[in-house]
């Protein structure tokens, strides 16, 4: 479950993969709203992992 | 802008300035539980070690997310584009760090009552050299930190039409004396006004002025035509030779984020290691805050401002765009912004003085009590430095020294964090990977002309990294080879 951890790494450490205008939400370039994306999914997956220790009982 | 005074701005901006100023007094007495040590390092230092995750929240967002990260990120996304925003993806990588590491460095602070990063280092390695290297380290680079806070400030005095040094100096006085009286209590209720001022400011900013300027795509369009006719290393997308900057930037900003007295402090005076958890789940909230500030570099082109400093484009833009009572209010949360950090940092900063200098070299018979009194009296010298530092010597001086100073901040990581994880090493190897992270990511940035990126040549490819992960990449080599070398630890 831990390993979760690693994705927003690989997510937003790979520049070349978001560094795109196309496709843009609401305005924003894809550049801008991937990385804002980022910011529940990596609370999420905290959040998983949070209850998943707490459920092994890691201290 | 001009220096015409705007009276209804000023008077909502002292308003708030004095309801702050209050909260910061009376913050002495506030959640002074039955548990309270009375005279003892651990209520003025780390407000009692009783923070539950509300204040912890506030407090670290307020801390963290500072009122120079108001001015200065938008005005980097200003000056350059996409670039500026590694702030957004530095923000999001430092919470899985935090989950990670500091539940673990809170037990080992808790256990052991220690009150900074080096007195935990300390407690595992017994080494008064490496428990130094990583005190001095953490001052140092605090102290340029807390002189760019007063120009967070300066900026939106200025803004307001007051001029002089006067308003400013008066400002950090009156923070610096109820910083001394109520100790990190005062931050962290402050904390509470300055964060939802915040929020406040830049959900209204991130509606109002697309409506106003038309909307983002035209606010991204208007952008990307300015850097267009601007030329150079600017865009509203990255450049082939910036991807990887951005890259190393966000990581080593993450990395060294919590590794700064003002961030730990918030760590160590959490109630529990689940406090901490519950934050790096929920902290995130204020990236997203971020983010939208940085946007307002960009939204400041489709409102056609010209401003002389990078600096002055937030408030520039607040009073182009917003009616003078709510001008008033937003540069109000920028200055309470500025106050928040810089009374931690300066705790932070004491604390570091009087348990890894003061207590090991000068008085080793200090009591707690004796403790909290030293702590108090160099809270008081450290933001008075920081005023004079301002005053007396060029801006450009802070911003270098800050820069390195991440840099510096980032060689004690492994000292830090290793033993939380590992047995294995021992102080030896870790100093002197200290030693070569600090003389080495000095000794690059300088020959850059204190710049953070490095560019190294392999063949006809140039590789530009941030300074301090490479300087790190060094350091940790050298703390493995030597561990290698010198054998498992002797237990």
């Amino acid at each position: 479950m831990r390993y979760l951890l690693a994705l927003p790494f690989i997510g937003l450490l790979w520049t070349p993969f978001y560094n795109h205008e196309l496709p843009s939400l609401f305005g924003f370039p894809f550049f801008y709203w991937y990385q804002f994306l980022w910011v529940p999914i990596t609370s999420l997956i905290i959040g998983l992992v949070y209850l998943d220790d707490r459920k092994k009982g890691v201290k | 802008m001009g220096s015409q005074i705007n009276w209804t701005a000023l008077w909502v901006f002292l308003g708030f300035f004095v309801l702050v100023t209050v909260m910061g007094f009376w913050a002495s007495r506030w959640m002074a539980g039955p548990a309270n040590k009375g005279a003892h390092l651990d209520e003025w230092g780390l407000g009692g070690r009783n923070f539950g995750a509300w204040i912890t929240w506030f407090l670290v967002g307020g801390d963290f997310y500072t009122a120079y990260t108001v001015i200065a990120v938008p005005a980097l996304v200003y000056a350059v584009g996409a670039y500026g925003f590694f702030a957004l993806p530095y923000t999001i990588l430092v919470y899985p760090i935090v989950f990670l590491i500091m539940p673990r460095l809170w037990q080992a602070a808790a256990k052991a009552g220690h009150v900074t990063a080096a007195d935990v280092v300390y407690g595992s390695y017994r080494s008064r050299p490496l428990e130094l290297a990583v005190a001095l380290t953490g001052v140092v680079a605090t102290m340029p930190y807390i002189a760019l806070q007063l120009v967070g400030m300066e900026v939106v005095i200025k803004a307001l039409g007051l001029t002089g040094e006067l308003p400013l100096a008066a400002a950090f006085i009156v923070l610096a004396l109820y910083t001394y009286s109520a100790g990190l209590r005062a931050p962290a209720l402050i904390a509470f006004v300055k964060d939802l001022m915040i929020y406040i400011v830049v959900l209204v900013a991130v509606v109002l002025v697309p409506l106003k300027l038309g909307g983002y795509a035209a606010i991204f369009r208007e952008a990307g035509e300015a850097f267009a006719a601007k030329g150079g290393a600017t865009g509203t997308g990255l450049q082939a030779a910036q991807l990887l900057p951005y890259a190393t930037l966000a990581l080593g900003s993450a990395l060294a984020a919590f590794m700064y007295p003002h961030t730990l402090t918030g760590i160590f005076a959490a109630r529990d290691a689940d406090t901490i958890r519950k934050n790096a789940i929920f902290l995130p909230a204020y990236t997203i805050l971020l983010g939208l500030i940085a946007l307002l570099g960009y939204m400041a082109y489709a409102a056609h401002i010209k401003v002389e400093s990078n600096n002055d484009v937030v408030p520039a833009l607040f009073s182009a765009l917003f009616p003078s009572w709510f001008t008033g209010f937003a540069f109000a949360s920028i200055a309470i912004g500025a106050l928040v950090p810089a009374a931690v940092m300066s705790i932070g900063a004491a604390n570091l003085f009087t348990r890894n200098f003061w207590k090991p070299y000068v008085n080793p018979n200090v009591d707690p009590a004796g403790e909290a009194k030293v702590a108090k009296m160099v809270s008081l010298v450290v933001k008075v430095g920081a005023l004079v530092f301002i005053l007396v010597l060029p801006t450009k001086f802070a911003l270098d020294l800050q820069l390195l100073g991440g840099v510096w901040i980032l060689q004690t990581f492994p000292a830090v964090v290793f033993g939380l994880f590992w047995r294995r090493f021992s102080a030896g190897p870790l100093l002197a990977g200290w030693a070569v992270g600090i003389v080495g990511g000095s000794w690059l940035a300088f020959s850059d002309g204190v710049k953070p990126v490095h560019s190294f040549h392999v063949g006809d490819t140039a590789l530009t990294v941030y300074t301090g992960l490479f300087a790190l990449a060094v350091n940790i080599i050298v703390v493995l080879v030597l561990q290698a070398l010198a054998g498992k630890r002797q237990a």
